[in-house]
């Protein structure tokens, strides 16, 4: 597969025609999942790594998933293309920072992503656009199903699927559905939502998962359980919290509307000037803005700007994405000043360089 | 892990040497004090540790100082997560003796699991059962796996997963007070148990 060709493109799981997608980005479930005959990447030598990962190369292969699936050799891959990949949610970070053979299989339309030789022989993840928990789980199950026909995984009666890290044991799952709360985050009561979260032992995650602190008003809600609950049960218990949550933003961005709207739109509007004026923009500032347009656009003060270009900003600003984008390196200072033609260009100029 | 966000104001955003009080009223209860001197807080951390929450707010060069500073607590993964916990159940001189087990299948010792959180192969699992029944009991409130398992395990295996399986079901239709799923749970899991019974005990 060739990195370039997705330079210019971006997955389906942006385009915001999922429910609900005005607040939440997007529904992921993964599993982790291991062969029974191998040690875990992280003990496997160079020489099994390789066995494992030619060999789940090869299930792959025979695995229906709709419009095909593309290899990527992420191991003899550039840093800025696993970076690349990274940014658009298709691989982890410690799947592009580890080392040895691995790589990952993605679906014409981005939605489906198996890594191999991550922390675990194989990582199965379903992306859609919006609140689509059910559709994620048909299709992970799915090739979770047609996987395990060709493959002996590593599982015991007791303890179910055996992972790497005991934290992901049992069913090997996690549900998560990314939101987009800045209402909730202008009024601090966001610090409520993350007790409530905390008390039903749910996590709250940056963009990019573990680790990453919230990007852009973006928080991911996932579960922390995986052992003793089905996986039906997870997603449930997932897909019960999220529209209180998703009431919640919606409620106090009325409330901002009704008794702030100048300042609001004020708010909106100035981030915007920002970002199609900039000369030079960190991708921080840029994250930061865009997602107050994005609420200007849902809430209606702002009506020449699409969502789903929106929602694509933030991925393609950021630094591997603008690099592919220029296809030369490009240093912090000079990012941000292609950062902010960038913006310009497909704020007020169209999209013209997407043609 | 800790959550951190600004006030939110674009152009405040867009340098660090921004006026502080230029936006202060646009959020009625934006007018928080630094909680380490006397001006305005412009970032809102708040940490999330062990079940509790505790909100900050500081002002931006006591944030600095307190967002580097050495013992600030880093977000915590799951391997990291991992070793907190075997420590936190385990008694330390109890630790020093479990540190010598290793995993005849893939060589790895109790002690490197310890460190990195993260083990070896999948008959670690039994090679450290004693130790990792407490951890996931810990972890994740349960020692028993119920949801979906491979096809390719025997008929009877499959027929015991799934008596797990709809036990577990009947156990929350009850605490739902879902009387009508429970009596049906009730007889497919007397169904499956005859099967069983006659699966596991032929005729002498």
């Amino acid at each position: 597969m060739d990195m370039d060709d997705l330079t210019h493109t971006s997955g389906e799981w942006l385009r915001a025609n999922g429910p609900d997608s005005d607040i939440v980005i997007s529904s992921r479930i993964r599993l982790a999942r291991n062969l029974a005959q191998f040690p875990f990447p992280n003990r496997a030598d160079d020489s099994v790594r390789a066995e494992v990962e030619s060999l789940l190369r090869e299930t792959l292969d025979d695995i229906p998933v709709t419009n095909g699936l593309n290899y990527v050799d992420v191991n003899t891959l550039e840093n800025i293309d696993r970076q690349f990949l990274v940014e658009r949610q298709l691989i982890s970070r410690e799947h592009a920072e580890s080392h040895g053979s691995r790589g990952v299989g993605i679906s014409g339309e981005e939605n489906v992503s198996l890594m191999i030789n991550e922390e675990d022989h194989l990582r199965i993840q379903v992306l859609r656009s919006g609140f689509a928990l059910d559709e994620c789980w048909a299709e992970v199950d799915r090739i979770d199903n047609a996987i395990e026909e060709r493959a002996t995984y590593a599982f015991s009666e007791q303890l179910g699927y055996l992972t790497a890290c005991p934290t992901n044991a049992g069913t090997g799952i996690r549900v998560s559905v990314m939101l987009h709360l800045p209402a909730l985050v202008i009024t601090k009561e966001i610090q409520q939502v993350f007790q409530a979260l905390q008390k039903i032992s749910l996590a709250v995650r940056g963009l990019y998962g573990e680790g990453s602190q919230a990007m852009g008003d973006f928080y991911q809600i996932s579960n922390q359980v995986t052992l003793g609950r089905s996986e039906e049960k997870l997603i449930a218990e997932i897909k019960d919290v999220v529209p209180n949550i998703i009431a919640y933003e919606r409620r106090v961005r009325n409330t901002l509307v009704k008794e702030n709207r100048e300042k609001l739109h004020d708010q909106v509007a100035r981030a915007y000037g920002i970002l199609k004026n900039a000369q030079t923009i960190s991708s921080e500032e840029t994250m930061h803005l865009l997602s107050s347009v994005r609420m200007g656009i849902n809430l209606g003060l702002i009506d020449d700007l699409e969502i789903p270009t929106v929602n694509e900003l933030f991925i393609h600003t950021q630094p591997a994405h603008l690099q592919k984008l220029r296809q030369e390196s490009l240093e912090s200072a000079e990012r941000n000043v292609a950062r902010a033609s960038y913006l310009r260009l497909r704020l007020t100029g169209g999209d013209v360089e997407r043609n | 892990m800790r959550i951190v966000f600004r006030d939110s104001s674009p152009h405040r955003h867009a340098t660090a040497n921004y006026d502080a009080h230029a936006n202060i009223e646009k959020w009625p209860d934006m007018k928080k004090k630094c909680s380490r001197c006397p001006k305005p807080a412009t970032l809102h951390i708040t940490e999330l540790r062990e079940g509790s929450v505790s909100p900050l707010h500081l002002c931006e060069s006591c944030a600095h100082e307190y967002l580097s500073s050495p013992d600030a607590p880093e977000p915590v993964s799951d391997a990291e997560q991992v070793s907190g916990k075997m420590a936190e159940i385990t008694a330390d001189d109890e630790l020093e003796q479990l540190d010598q087990l290793t995993c005849p299948s893939c060589g790895i010792t109790f002690q490197e699991f310890r460190k990195q959180g993260r083990l070896g192969c999948p008959n670690d699992y039994i090679a450290f059962e004693e130790q990792l029944i407490p951890l996931l009991e810990n972890i994740h409130g349960e020692t028993q796996h119920v949801g979906k398992f491979p096809k390719r395990a025997p008929d009877s295996s499959q027929r015991q997963y799934r008596l797990i399986k709809l036990r577990n079901d009947l156990r929350t239709a009850v605490e739902d007070e879902a009387y009508e799923d429970a009596a049906r749970l009730r007889d497919e899991i007397q169904t499956v148990e005859e099967e069983l019974g006659e699966f596991d005990a032929p005729d002498d």
